[in-house]
This record gives C-alpha cells, sequence and structure tokens, in this order.
C-alpha cells in the first residue's frame, strides 16, 4: 500500500505554473471520480494513477510530481481527460512534467530521437540523401519487377505536387521494401503527390520529450517548405 | 501547429480519411472477394493520436470502413472498447523509446488481452509505434497473431502486392496471388 500523503511542506506552485500554460486544464475541478484511473492502463505503474496524481498536484506535492517516473509511462493517450466528466487536462499535466525535468534528464531513447529530427530532419538521424537514393532504388525495382508500375513516379520536392506526404523515417530506413505497396496505391489512384526533403519524417520525439523549441522548430521548417517552396495545398500523414 | 500558431496555408489529413474517400469514390476499387473462402479474421488499432486526439469518430468509422472493404464485413471483428475509447496499445508518448520496458509491456497488457478476446488471426495497425508495440507484447506474452500495415492487405486485395513486401503477412499470405 502506499504512504499516507503528507500535508506539511505544501507548495503549490507546480500546479499554478502548469495552468498558466494550459488555462482550460481544470486541475480545481476534479471530483475524484475515478473514472480516469479506472479506464487507463498505467494505473498502478510506479505506485501512481492519474487520479492520485491531480491529488498531488492540487495539493502542492510538487516535488514527488517532478521526480515521478511515471510521466514517462503515461503515454499521453488521452482516455483519461476523453472521459472525464470535469475535462481535467491530464495529457497536458503529465506534457509539462516531461518538461520540468532538466532536459539532459529525460529518457536518452526520445531525446536522442528529438535531437536527431533536429538535426537531420528525421528521428533515425539519416541524411536526406541517403532517403532519396532509396526511395529512387526501391521505386526503379518496382518499375522493373512489375510491367504494370513502369510509369510510377516517386518524387522528391517536386514542386507544385498536390499532395506533400510524410511517413515514419523507419519505414524507409529499416524496412524500405514497405514503401511499395503505399506507392503503388497512390499511383492507381492517380495522386499527384511528391515527399518534402526538408523535416520528411512523420513522427515527433521533441513533442514526445516535452522539447517546445525543438518540436517548434520542426513544425517551423516544414511549414516554410510545404509553403514557401513546394506550394503544395495539402499535406498528408501517413499515421 | 495548432499549439504553437504557426499559420499555414496547406490543409492536413490523414491517409486513413483519403483511402476512405477514394474507395468511396471508385477511385481505389478494393474488394474482399480474395478472403471470401478464406475467411481470415481481422481487427484494426484505433492509433491515439489519428482517433481520439484528431479526428475522432470520423477516423475511427473511416478506418473501419477501410478495413472492412478489404477483408470482408464477415471477417472483421472490432476490440472492445473501440474508436474513440479505444485503449493506447502502450508504445505511445515515447514510451517505445523512453527505456521503461517493464512498465511498457504491463500497460500493454490490456491491449494484448483485447486482442486475444477478438481471436483475429490479424491486427492492423496504421501507425508505426502501434504496430511496434502490438508487435512485442504478442510476442513477449505468448499470442499468435500477425500485425500487419493496412497498404499491405490492400495491395494483397487488389492483386498488385509484390514478392517482396510480405514481411509482415503470416503464411497463410506469403504466397497468396504471386
Amino acid at each position: 500500500m502506499a504512504p499516507p500523503i503528507e500535508l506539511n511542506e505544501m507548495e503549490p506552485e507546480f500546479k499554478e505554473m502548469v495552468k498558466e500554460r494550459v488555462p482550460n486544464a481544470n486541475f480545481d475541478l476534479c471530483l475524484t471520480c475515478g473514472t480516469c484511473t479506472a479506464g487507463c492502463p498505467a494505473s498502478e505503474l510506479f505506485d501512481m494513477d492519474p487520479r492520485k496524481l491531480v491529488r498531488m498536484l492540487v495539493l502542492g506535492l510538487d516535488e514527488e510530481i517532478r521526480k515521478t517516473e511515471w510521466a514517462w509511462v503515461c503515454t499521453m493517450c488521452g482516455r483519461c481527460s476523453n472521459a472525464c466528466p470535469m475535462k481535467v487536462d491530464i495529457p497536458k499535466l503529465v506534457f509539462n512534467m516531461r518538461g520540468s525535468w532538466p532536459r539532459d534528464k529525460r529518457p536518452k531513447g526520445i531525446l536522442g530521437s528529438c535531437d536527431k529530427h533536429i538535426k537531420t530532419g528525421n528521428a533515425m538521424g539519416v541524411p536526406t540523401d541517403d532517403f532519396i537514393w532509396t526511395v529512387e532504388d526501391v521505386a526503379e525495382e518496382i518499375r522493373n519487377a512489375q510491367p504494370q508500375f513502369k510509369d510510377m513516379q516517386v518524387t522528391v520536392d517536386r514542386k507544385g505536387a498536390y499532395m506533400a506526404i510524410n511517413q515514419n523515417s523507419r519505414e524507409p530506413v529499416t524496412e524500405p521494401d514497405e514503401l511499395g505497396p503505399l506507392w503503388k496505391i497512390l499511383h492507381t489512384v492517380g495522386v499527384d503527390w511528391t515527399y518534402p526533403s526538408v523535416m520528411w519524417a512523420g513522427e515527433n520525439y521533441c513533442l514526445f520529450l516535452a522539447d517546445d523549441e525543438g518540436w517548434r522548430y520542426i513544425l517551423e521548417e516544414f511549414v516554410d517548405h510545404i509553403d514557401n517552396t513546394l506550394k503544395c495545398p495539402m499535406v498528408v500523414n501517413t499515421e | 501547429m495548432k499549439k504553437f500558431k504557426i499559420p499555414h496555408k496547406f490543409q492536413f489529413t490523414s491517409i486513413i480519411a483519403l483511402y476512405a474517400q477514394w474507395m468511396r469514390e471508385g477511385k481505389l476499387k478494393v474488394s474482399s472477394d480474395w478472403n471470401k473462402d478464406l475467411k481470415i479474421k481481422f481487427t484494426v488499432q484505433d492509433p491515439c493520436n489519428i482517433v481520439r486526439k484528431t479526428w475522432r469518430q470520423q477516423a475511427a468509422d473511416d478506418l473501419r470502413y477501410v478495413v472492412k472493404t478489404i477483408v470482408g464485413e464477415e471477417n472483421f471483428i472490432d476490440m472492445v472498447p473501440n474508436g474513440i475509447n479505444n485503449y493506447c496499445c502502450g508504445g505511445g508518448g515515447g514510451a517505445l523509446q523512453a527505456g521503461y520496458t517493464e512498465q511498457r509491456r504491463a500497460y500493454g497488457k490490456i491491449k494484448f488481452d483485447q486482442i486475444m478476446a477478438t481471436g483475429a488471426q490479424y491486427v492492423l495497425a496504421p501507425c508505426h509505434n502501434c504496430h511496434a508495440q502490438i508487435h512485442d507484447i504478442g510476442h513477449h506474452y505468448g499470442g499468435h497473431y500477425q500485425v500487419s500495415h493496412i497498404w499491405t492487405l490492400m495491395c494483397l486485395a487488389m492483386g498488385i502486392l509484390g514478392e517482396n513486401e510480405r514481411t509482415y503477412l503470416a503464411e497463410d499470405l506469403k504466397e497468396f496471388g504471386l
């Protein structure tokens, strides 16, 4: 059983800080009904659950909130807040808990992927030239192997294409053959599409890392490339 | 983009919505005839970011329309609960890279039980994170289902799936249509 909550030394500063960033988070409206906790797969991990977390926040148990590793096992899936009768925004609380960890103390896997994304445009850290080479190589293979696709075009950075598509960088990097089926579908429909070369990957580990600055940078670079260079009116993410 | 108030001119959508639209418009002619006699059972994962957190019930409906068209209505078995109330697979939010493997798998046990209750041989996972996590918990808890991409089954149904594009098919479909 968990130890009782000590009301001494309460410092409700963390709550105030999150409320400032998330004005509609509704922490003070929590009815303690436990609907969040009943439907949360992360309940009980690290001796924590969403209701308990909100109670701790409201009681000002800032130190415990800041250090619990639960921040990284909750997936911010939103099932709790979706079911919450008072719409308490627990995922955004968790996001801000993650953000309160010193950047270099956050999980190395997520940190590494975020840094690679900022530097190379994808979480795998693959140079853009390699991505382009893979795409062209796989497309050529399909054109040769399947005559009905001999005219199939796969392009990167084709200006004026209607649709820009980004997908998870693991696909071109670790399983390039998995690119083909999507291309064939697009070819069959007759879609006018291209891959962007800037921030071409669909994932975003800076979001998971709660690195606002990195997250914003990735989005800004991407939006600028699509709007001002490629001028594609439609962006599609495959996940 | 909304969070940071970054203005953008383009529209943003998911490939699932487009699959559904193209199927409805007849631009993507997919039939489930291939599975009429095989009767292979499929279920589908609702990725949190596509369904609950972004396009909500519309995405859940589109997803089911697409999958049922590919595999046949009678061969689709939904998870319980599903759609916007479905459980996260446990791989989201960076969990697959966070290093808390034991907790991630404990989290995924609910998803594993949900999948096993459907009895489906295939789980279609339209998100790379879900795909990896559902595969991992299947392996860890001893499930025998196969995790596949939607595009794999769609191309299989249209008879255009290449020989080297079958990594995520089980033995029953490895040679199908070649």
